[in-house]
């Protein structure tokens, strides 16, 4: 299989994450297109390393994913922290840290 | 051991003692602390009389050693060693300095029993002596201007000790502003040399200087000026003499130990190690020896006038430290260091006689309230009147011997120096005038109340505890001399160390005596041999002619004090009136304070104050100020964007991507 499939794939995953991220307004939900970016990436990072012919991509790869999961730790637990403290679970009304 | 080595000996062991001392004062009792700086100091003078024999033991040509610790900095090609430098002229002021510190740390042993400090003052005592003889073993001028700085700092502690009283924290600060200047002068003058000749070594400078340096040369002249600016600021030369009276605040012991037998001829010193400077800038020794002329007849014009015990007694140290400098610029060296040792002598004992006295006036100074003490403090007269007839160069005393030899140097050179000679004669008339002014005021006569107080009941008279300079009421913790005074007929370490003072007042001259024998001389003048000055020597026939008339001054000074205080008491007050200017300039110190106020510290508070309200508020200001806006400014335009939406700044995020990406496409393309 050539390589634009991949690629095709990877941008469509991308821009739906960043699609959610822009139009969802639940926490939750914004994580999860998070890491459909960030696995979108991966996949890109993957494919190309096929191309190329090394590893490099492939170790990056599960550098991102490691990072990934730690994104996810924090992530969850701000969102336990709001639901803890009865604060609504919507980003758009935690607008606290205006300038 | 060799001679270097008792040399670090030296210095090491004040600097342990005043360590000691001050690590120790809350686990040692006062009177301890007192024995252990005397001790150190005492055997520090133990180390100097073996350096001495020592010395003596080599070739008289080759009495020089320089010795090194290690490299105490390096940069620049430039290597400056913790080295010291020992010749006769070192170990001769050791000797003065260390002699003299151990007789003086006996008596404030016992002057200083009562005093809340007494830890912190013998552990300032102690770090003074330190850094004098840091000052006059030094093997190069770096280690000079620290062991010059430290002199200055420890001067400051201990005029300022009684940090209560206002005057003296005052006083302190003056000595340690003006001692300051003269450090720059030194620093500068280093400088210059170093950029010549490449070294901060004594030996290399002075071996190099005629080489480098032509007779009369711009930048050697510099050099030597810049040379005086420190040595008479720690001098107390005139025009930087103002802060010697005023140091007057500190305890008696200080002023004696200071400011009169050490620190101030820090200045003489420095002229008579930088001989070889000085011969090759004759414009500059000039001007050096018409100050010291200057300082000597001034000075005593104003001790004339003064009514203050102890000033009239600094002001008398400043007119001998004119000699001394003005002996030692003409290259009188042997002569002038003569001088210095025998005032060390008989300073040092009038000021302990004035702190007697002072402490039986329950710490009054004012010669006006005293009379009578002839019969009330037997000892203590017999020690004044020997030191004012060594001051006052009395037939066959040691002031008599060592001001002469100055005088007839001066005369022996000839030219405008034999002027100088007749200006010291009426120096020493003066001498002889004030002198015997405070001795006819205070000592004979119907005893004051506190004198007679004392003959009634042997016990101290008690005032209340009153500033005399400002007729405040002290602060009775340690800010005052304390309630309890100690005099040298009650307390024998005093006693014993006026005593060792007044021998040496009495017979230190009797070893250079012209004509018949050479003891001083013969040990000193091989250390100036670079200089051609040092050839010069009066004839024995000279020398007796000028001890001759010098002995007639004398008696004649003495015996117009006599007639002017006792057989005529109530001339001095015609004079008053009928010479009232010249009284009243001579009362007002020749209103030096009031000139340097005018033309120093009130231009220089002026420029202060237009830095501050105009610089500072206008330009300082403005450029904090102007940032601080610009930043804000800024600061609240960007604040817009921040609205908090986490979406809005997600959309904004890929929209720069996505704008950098295109951007990058259409580069690309």
């Amino acid at each position: 299989m050539s390589i634009e499939w991949y690629i095709v794939l990877s941008s469509l995953l991308f821009a739906t994450g960043a699609m959610g991220i822009l139009l969802r307004r639940s926490p939750i939900v914004i994580l999860l297109c998070l890491e459909l970016m960030l696995n979108a990436g991966n996949l890109a990072l993957v494919a190309f390393s096929r191309m190329v012919g090394n590893e490099e991509g492939q170790v990056f790869a599960l550098v991102v994913m490691v990072v990934a999961a730690c994104e996810v730790v924090v992530g969850l637990g701000l969102i336990v922290a709001i639901f803890r403290r009865k604060l609504p679970l919507d980003v758009d009304e935690l607008t606290e840290l205006r300038g | 051991m060799s001679s270097t080595g008792w040399a670090w000996l030296v210095l090491l062991l004040p600097l342990l003692g005043s360590v000691s001392v001050a690590l120790s004062f809350r686990a040692v009792p006062a009177r301890v602390a007192g024995a252990v700086g005397t001790a150190a100091v005492g055997a520090a003078f133990l180390c100097a009389v073996a350096a001495l024999l020592s010395l003596l033991g080599d070739d008289a040509d080759s009495r020089h050693h320089a010795s090194t610790l290690w490299t105490y900095a390096q940069a620049g090609g430039l290597e400056i060693d913790l080295g010291i430098y020992v010749d006769q002229l070192s170990v001769f002021m050791m000797l003065v300095v260390t002699g003299v510190s151990t007789l003086i740390h006996l008596y404030s042993f016992g002057y200083m029993k009562s005093d809340e400090g007494y830890h912190r003052f013998f552990s300032y005592l102690n770090f003074f002596v330190f850094s004098m003889l840091l000052l006059v073993l030094a093997g190069n001028f770096v280690l000079l201007i620290v062991g010059w700085a430290f002199v200055g700092f420890a001067s400051y502690a201990l005029i300022s000790f009684w940090y209560r009283r206002t005057t003296a924290t005052g006083a302190g600060m003056k000595a340690f502003v003006i001692n300051v200047v003269g450090d720059i002068g030194l620093v500068l003058a280093a400088f210059l040399i170093v950029r010549e000749l490449g070294s901060f070594d004594y030996e290399t400078v002075f071996a190099k200087a005629p080489e480098v340096f032509s007779q009369g040369g711009w930048t050697v002249t510099a050099i030597c000026l810049l040379l005086l600016v420190g040595a008479f600021a720690k001098s107390a030369q005139i025009p930087f003499h103002t802060w010697l009276p005023d140091a007057m605040e500190g305890p008696t012991p200080v002023s004696s130990l200071i400011h009169a037998a050490t620190m101030v001829t820090a200045g003489v010193y420095l002229i008579a190690r930088t001989n070889v400077l000085f011969y090759l800038a004759p414009t500059a020794a000039d001007i050096a020896a018409f100050v010291g002329l200057a300082t000597l007849l001034i000075a005593g014009t104003i001790a004339i006038a003064q009514t203050d015990l102890k000033r009239a007694i600094a002001y008398s140290t400043m007119s001998q430290i004119g000699y001394m400098i003005m002996g030692v610029s003409i290259g009188a060296y042997s002569a002038g260091l003569f001088h210095l040792m025998t005032h060390a002598f008989f300073k040092a004992l009038l000021f302990m006689t004035a702190g007697s006295i002072i402490s039986a006036m329950a710490n009054r100074q004012d010669i006006d309230r005293m009379s009578g003490f002839w019969k009330a403090m037997r000892f203590t007269s017999i020690m004044f009147v020997i030191g004012g007839l060594a001051l006052a160069a009395f037939p066959l005393t040691s002031g008599f011997f060592s001001k002469d030899s100055i005088l007839s140097f001066a005369e022996a050179r000839g030219g405008m120096y034999a002027w100088m000679a007749v200006g010291g004669y009426v120096g020493a008339f003066l001498t002889a005038i004030y002198t015997f002014r405070l001795i006819f005021r205070v000592l004979p006569g119907r005893p004051c109340e506190e004198a007679q107080h004392l003959i009634e009941s042997g016990e101290l008279y008690h005032g209340p505890p009153i500033n005399p300079a400002t007729e405040e009421e002290e602060d009775t913790d340690v800010g005052f001399p304390g309630a309890h005074h100690h005099i040298a007929e009650q307390s024998w370490p005093m006693a014993a160390a006026m005593a060792v003072l007044a021998f040496g007042a009495l017979f230190a001259g009797l070893i250079q005596v012209p004509g018949v024998d050479n003891v001083l001389f013969g040990f000193l003048d091989p250390a100036f041999h670079d200089s051609p000055l040092a050839e010069i020597h009066p004839s024995v026939g000279a020398e007796w002619r000028g001890l001759a008339i010098g002995a007639v001054i004398s008696v004649l000074g003495i015996a117009l004090a006599w007639f002017l205080w006792v057989a005529r008491p109530e001339l001095p007050a015609l004079f008053r009136e009928r010479l009232r200017p010249v009284y009243l300039l001579c009362l007002n110190k020749w209103y030096f304070d009031e000139a340097i106020e005018l033309l120093i510290v009130r231009p220089a508070l002026a420029i202060g104050r237009f830095a501050n309200d105009v610089f500072e508020r206008r330009v300082v200001d403005g450029i904090v100020d102007g940032t601080k806006g610009a930043v804000g400014g800024a600061g609240g335009i960007v604040r817009v964007v921040q609205s908090g939406f986490v979406r809005t700044y997600a959309l904004l995020l890929i929209a720069g991507f996505a704008g950098l990406a295109l951007y990058f496409l259409v580069v690309a393309s």
